[in-house]
């Protein structure tokens, strides 16, 4: 448990918990805005004019039934999913709508994803190597060598991610709680300033899911990052959250703390009276 | 320096050990023995071997984006019959006017179709440092244009292929036509010199199956050097999970063209070595089904291993060679089922079956160099990209 | 040579309306073997006054002479001077009878016969004589073509006869088109009022007797001849127009009926089938040996093909989704891969079992012909036939698709495999079954692609990567796109073929969607929502 030990040493700063230097400009307050977003499916409205700010250095839960949009509102963000209507700002001078994936990654958002994907080919060390903030261009990267900075950061997640041993391994091989942390260790290697995490602690282990959190609490702690946390599993939520975002049909239901949420007779409504058919879709 | 990086691997130097010592080989067996001797290999036989070193290559260059990028192209072929046009192009231009018309610059089909000057995009063709950028710049402009449309608008997997496939077929039909200025049905044949040696000799035809080996083997190098710089392992990841890059900040796009180009460009070099030692280009290496061929050699020798190909592409040309002179009917049986074989029983080629299991002898070279004193020697030195990425 | 050609059928009409009554009788063989003789001359003029000789004779006999002269076959032994007609020119030794008394002379060498030739003035000249002569024939469609021949020339002489024959004629259309051809002979003369008549006709005749009179020193004339012949040619385009939109839409049908098998196939399951074409080649040679089986009875066997062409093609399309598919799962590429090889077996299977050349699979009499909506455009039965067949086909697979429990299971499994297993539907058997009605659908293509091309083992082929280029255009997974994207792309490259060639139009609809599913790379009609992204 060198990571716990490690946190618990406050003097000293990760690497991987200062930011990477980001043009997003946050004067005005939030790191994130969306405003009025509108998506639908075929007809049906996966968002539905959603308004949703965050700020920065914040830690934010956001929980839902199937189906209320969760997913769809991070395609959005990273640009994965173009809505119909509405606007989406990092800081007050991005206009994410405006751009694509790979500009949004290197702008600094990371994406966890729901379903934890690595490169199963490549090897855990890999898989780091190639999320770590560096020049992303054809020509750097064809040309690029490892430096001993470099490799002493990705030995760093390492550790943290508690991956070390298997480094050398292919991802393919990992666990599905072990893949999880991979991604997250990814994320870390990013050095981003936004981070989304959809469903982190899924399929992890009551300790993992301890060390989970305080990761992301740690992460987000120092008001450096800005942390969106989209999560099913209620203790965890409740050990982590600040402010919880409830989602329910595409559009913000509650928000607050995890007690005013929790006590909110439209949550308990949509939680425990739910008409089955929308647990289905 | 990136290049230098695949002569510190094993299997590579094991490969170009391999197949310079063959080369050695055939080029002794050929010139030191009489004619009588069992082991004497003729020049014919050296011509064919020439020609499965040329398909090798182009196997190679299809494996690059099949086996490391994902992509499955099906109109590779197009790219080597364009390398193949563009050499072929040279080679009419050298036959000045010695050709039946006498004709001192049109070629003869051209003179046979009333046609009185040379088309624009024959000019240069007579000088061979034009010809030979043409080699490579012809197709990767082919593969840059249509690589640019289809990659930026993320069309990929099985939609990709079939638009490959119908990109070839489209030329096929285009080369077909007399009007094309490219001999139409018969395409360019008939050809004398190269460089001013004389083509039917016995000694410009070993050349040109050392110099089809020596292009073999610098292909090879060149996409093994790809494969393992981190560009590589960005392919890779792409082919495994393309959204999945995006989002860790790749224009994913640029790299898939990028790639694309190289393989295009070294298909062409495959189809110009293959020419002049065929002979003849015609519009059928455009057809849809010698792509596809060509991605059956990759598949049998298996794919993402580069030397698979190689393996693959000289296995099935040579029984190719033997079932046709054989039993020509029963050619299309054996091809057919070993599409079928392969992909269903041998998803991983001979390359798998030889106990490399997919890059699996890459990770173990990792380990014992682990376990060696010194740290990976990629990463002792701080070069400046390194020091760029520290501080990005 | 002109004179002679308008003088001739003028004498011929004042004949057979009895004005000119010395022409009785004369069919004995000294008179008939002289006129004869006056054909066997070399120079042309010659002959064309013994045919007009002929004619003017008055001989029972000259119709079949003139007939045969036409045709080539009045002959004249080198040696006897004998005149025979030639019954069949093939061999060495050819069967003929006498030219005078038409009875059977045994065997001639051809060697030793000489033909008499004509030149292509006197073909002209013997068409229009032989259209009077069957004016006067009891079959209709025979007089409406003679009247039809008669177009453009008629003259002076002629006009007499021909109004009383327009009297005592019952056929409308004949009558009609006697009274244009006097309307021609008029509007030579400078009357200005036959060109009201000749308004609207889309016959090429009437159209070069007006383009004429555009010439005429009469500008009254002149003018309203230029406005009858725009009028006319506005109505060509249209008819041209609507031509080469039938021949599109023909195309278009074909297409849809190979692709609509591999929109179900690669559509609805993510199967790629490169054997499609060769299942499409197979209900091509069912149609084929269904004929051989009963011969002589087309209409019969081509009924009978349509289930068998289905059975056929869908029991291979079940051996080739049990032998090979299954194994390849969610691997779409091998997929491509292994039924590629698939499909280089079957042809060569039929290269060696039946034959690497093409078999030609004969039309029933229903089936050939064409339907004639006006003059200058018919629509050949054929095409009409497949594309009827191909909209029922499409409205059999929407059915079945849309209404039955096979479709409903289909789409369940296609949007959720593991659901619809959960939910107690046999995935494994509907996959089977889906690729089955996939494939006996390309058997039906096959038997409608029977009647319009030869069979042969590069049938399917030649329609594989056209196929997939309509499933792709139409949008993966969508019957109608499917549809549209056939019927249009087929109207693209028939309107495309006359400006730049066949090849060159093929090759741009090919450019054309290449670049197309850059702009859209879900097809024109694409499926939407999570399920269709990443």
């Amino acid at each position: 448990m060198s990571f716990l030990s490690s946190l618990a040493d406050r003097d000293r700063v990760f690497d991987f918990l200062v930011p990477a230097t980001s043009p997003v400009d946050v004067r005005h307050g939030p790191i994130l805005y969306l405003e009025d977003v509108t998506v639908t499916f075929d007809g049906f409205r996966a968002l539905d004019s959603l308004n949703l700010t965050i700020d920065d250095g914040e830690l934010r839960c956001i929980i839902g039934p199937n189906g209320a949009g969760k997913t769809t509102m991070m395609d959005i963000i990273t640009g994965k999913t173009r809505p119909d209507s509405g606007s989406v700002w990092f800081g007050s001078r991005h206009n994410l709508l405006a751009m694509n994936e790979p500009d949004i990654a290197s702008l600094g958002i990371g994406r966890k994803f729901q379903k934890p994907t690595v490169f199963e080919a490549l090897s855990v060390f890999e898989n780091l190597e190639l999320a770590m903030a560096a020049d992303k261009r054809i020509l750097p990267t064809l040309t690029a060598r490892m430096s001993g900075e470099s490799r002493d950061r990705i030995e760093e997640v390492l550790e943290t991610i508690g991956l070390i041993e298997l480094r050398h391994d292919p991802a393919g091989i990992l666990s599905h709680g072990q893949k999880q942390w991979l991604e997250i260790g990814m994320l870390l290697m990013q050095r981003p300033r936004l981070l989304l995490v959809d469903e982190p602690v899924a399929g992890m282990t009551e300790q993992e899911m301890e060390r989970t959190a305080e990761l992301l609490t740690g992460l987000a702690g120092k008001g450096k990052q800005s942390v969106v946390v989209v999560e099913h599993d209620m203790g965890f939520v409740r050990s982590i959250a600040r402010t919880v975002t409830v989602l329910h049909q595409g559009s913000v239901l509650a928000e607050g703390s995890m007690d005013q949420v929790a006590s909110d007779p439209k949550v308990i409504e949509v939680y425990l009276g739910a008409d089955p058919a929308e647990e289905v879709a | 320096m990136w290049l230098s990086r695949p002569f510190r691997e094993r299997s590579t130097q094991l490969f170009l050990g391999v197949l310079l010592a063959a080369l050695a080989a055939v080029t002794f067996l050929n010139l030191a023995l009489p004619a009588d001797n069992p082991f004497h290999v003729s020049t014919y036989t050296v011509t064919l071997l020439g020609k499965y070193l040329s398909y090798a290559l182009l196997a190679v260059a299809v494996d690059l984006v099949w086996g490391y990028l994902g992509i499955l192209s099906l109109g590779h072929g197009a790219f080597f019959a364009l390398g193949g046009y563009a050499m072929g192009m040279y080679l009419m231009r050298q036959i000045g006017d010695r050709g039946t018309y006498g004709d001192p610059v049109l070629p003869d089909f051209m003179v046979f179709l009333d046609w009185d000057s040379l088309p624009w995009y024959w000019l240069g063709f007579d000088m061979p440092w034009f010809a030979f950028l043409m080699v490579i710049l012809a197709p990767g402009l082919l593969a840059l244009v249509f690589g640019f449309l289809a990659f930026r608008s993320r069309v990929t997997g099985v939609y990709l292929s079939i638009i490959t496939q119908a990109m070839t077929f489209a030329l096929m039909l285009a080369f077909f036509r007399n009007e094309m200025g490219f001999g139409g049905n018969n395409g360019l044949t008939d050809f004398r010199e190269l460089l001013s040696f004389d083509l039917r000799s016995d000694a410009t035809r070993l050349g040109l199956f050392i110099a089809t080996g020596i292009a073999l083997a610098l292909g090879y190098v060149i996409c093994r050097a790809i494969v393992a710089s981190k560009l590589g392992r960005v392919s890779v990841a792409t082919r495994d999970a393309e959204a999945r890059t995006r989002f860790l900040g790749y224009r994913v796009e640029r790299f898939q063209l990028f790639v694309f180009v190289v393989s295009a460009m070294l298909a062409g070099v495959a189809g110009a070595l293959y020419v002049p030692q065929v002979g003849i280009i015609n519009p059928s290496e455009f057809s849809p089904i010698f792509s596809i061929e060509v991605v059956l050699w990759v598949a049998l020798g298996g794919r993402g291993t580069l030397y698979g190909a190689v393996i693959g592409a000289i296995l099935v040309n040579y029984a190719k060679t033997v079932f046709t002179g054989v039993m020509p009917d029963a050619w299309l049986f054996a091809l057919g089922g070993l599409f079928v074989l392969v992909t269903v029983f041998l998803p991983k080629g001979i390359a798998g079956l030889l106990g490399y299991r997919f890059r699996g002898h890459r990770f173990k070279g990792r380990h014992s160099k682990r376990r060696s004193s010194a740290p990976d020697t990629s990463t002792s030195d701080t070069s400046t990209s390194g020091t760029r990425e520290a501080t990005a | 040579m002109r004179m002679i050609r308008c003088f001739v059928p003028g004498l011929l009409l004042c004949l057979l309306i009895g004005l000119v009554p010395f022409a009785q009788a004369q069919n004995d063989d000294a008179a008939g073997q002289a006129l004869l003789e006056a054909l066997a001359v070399s120079s042309y003029e010659a002959k064309g006054e013994a045919i007009e000789s002929i004619i003017t004779s008055g001989d029972e006999r000259s119709r079949r002479w003139l007939d045969e002269l036409l045709d080539g076959k009045l002959q004249r032994h080198k040696d006897t001077g004998r005149f025979v007609i030639v019954l069949e020119n093939r061999g060495r030794n050819w069967p003929v009878i006498d030219a005078l008394s038409f009875e059977e002379a045994g065997e001639m060498s051809r060697r030793d016969l000489d033909r008499i030739g004509i030149n292509n003035a006197l073909r002209g000249q013997l068409q229009s004589a032989l259209a009077v002569l069957d004016l006067y024939t009891d079959d209709v469609d025979d007089r409406r073509d003679a009247a039809r021949e008669l177009l453009g020339s008629v003259d002076a002489a002629m006009v007499e006869p021909l109004r009383e024959l327009i009297g005592s004629e019952d056929d409308a259309e004949v009558r009609r088109l006697l009274e244009q051809g006097l309307a021609i002979h008029r509007l030579n003369e400078g009357d200005i009022e036959a060109i009201a008549e000749l308004e609207g006709s889309l016959n090429s005749r009437v159209r070069a007797a007006l383009n004429s009179a555009t010439q005429s020193d009469d500008p009254l004339v002149a003018d309203a001849a230029s406005a009858a012949l725009l009028d006319i040619e506005q109505k060509l385009r249209i008819n041209s127009g609507l031509e080469t939109l039938y021949f599109g839409l023909s195309l278009g049908s074909v297409l849809v009926l190979a692709a609509i098998g591999l929109a179900i196939t690669f559509g609805v399951m993510g199967v790629i089938n490169m054997a499609h074409g060769e299942l499409i080649m197979l209900g091509a040679y069912t149609t084929w040996g269904m004929q051989q089986l009963l011969p002589g009875q087309p209409g019969l066997s081509l009924v009978l093909a349509i289930p068998a062409g289905f059975a056929v093609a869908a029991l291979a399309g079940i051996a080739i989704e049990r032998g090979v598919i299954q194994f390849l799962k969610g691997r779409p590429l091998e997929t491509l891969l292994a039924t590629f090889g698939v499909s280089l077996i079957l042809q060569q299977l039929v290269r060696t079992v039946i034959s690497p050349l093409n078999r030609t699979v004969v039309s029933p009499e229903w089936m050939s012909g064409s339907l004639m909506i006006n003059e200058g455009l018919s629509l050949t039965l054929n095409r009409l036939f497949v594309l009827g067949f191909a909209l029922v086909v499409f409205a059999c697979l929407m059915l079945v698709m849309r209404r039955t429990r096979l479709g409903l299971e289909v789409r369940a499994v296609t949007q959720n495999r593991a659901m619809a297993r959960a939910m107690g539907i046999r995935a494994t058997r509907v996959d089977i079954m889906t690729f089955a009605l996939g494939s006996g659908v390309a058997g039906l293509a096959g038997v409608a692609l029977s009647q319009l091309t030869n069979v042969g083992p590069n049938l399917g082929q030649n329609y594989i990567i056209d196929s997939f280029m309509v499933v792709v255009f139409g949008g993966v997974g969508n019957l109608w796109g499917t549809l549209v994207a056939g019927l249009s792309l087929g109207v693209i490259n028939q309107v495309l073929e006359p400006w730049v060639g066949a090849v060159l139009a093929k090759i741009v609809v090919l450019v054309f969607i290449i670049l197309f599913i850059q702009k859209r790379p879900r097809g024109l009609f694409p499926q939407k929502g999570r399920a269709a992204e990443g």
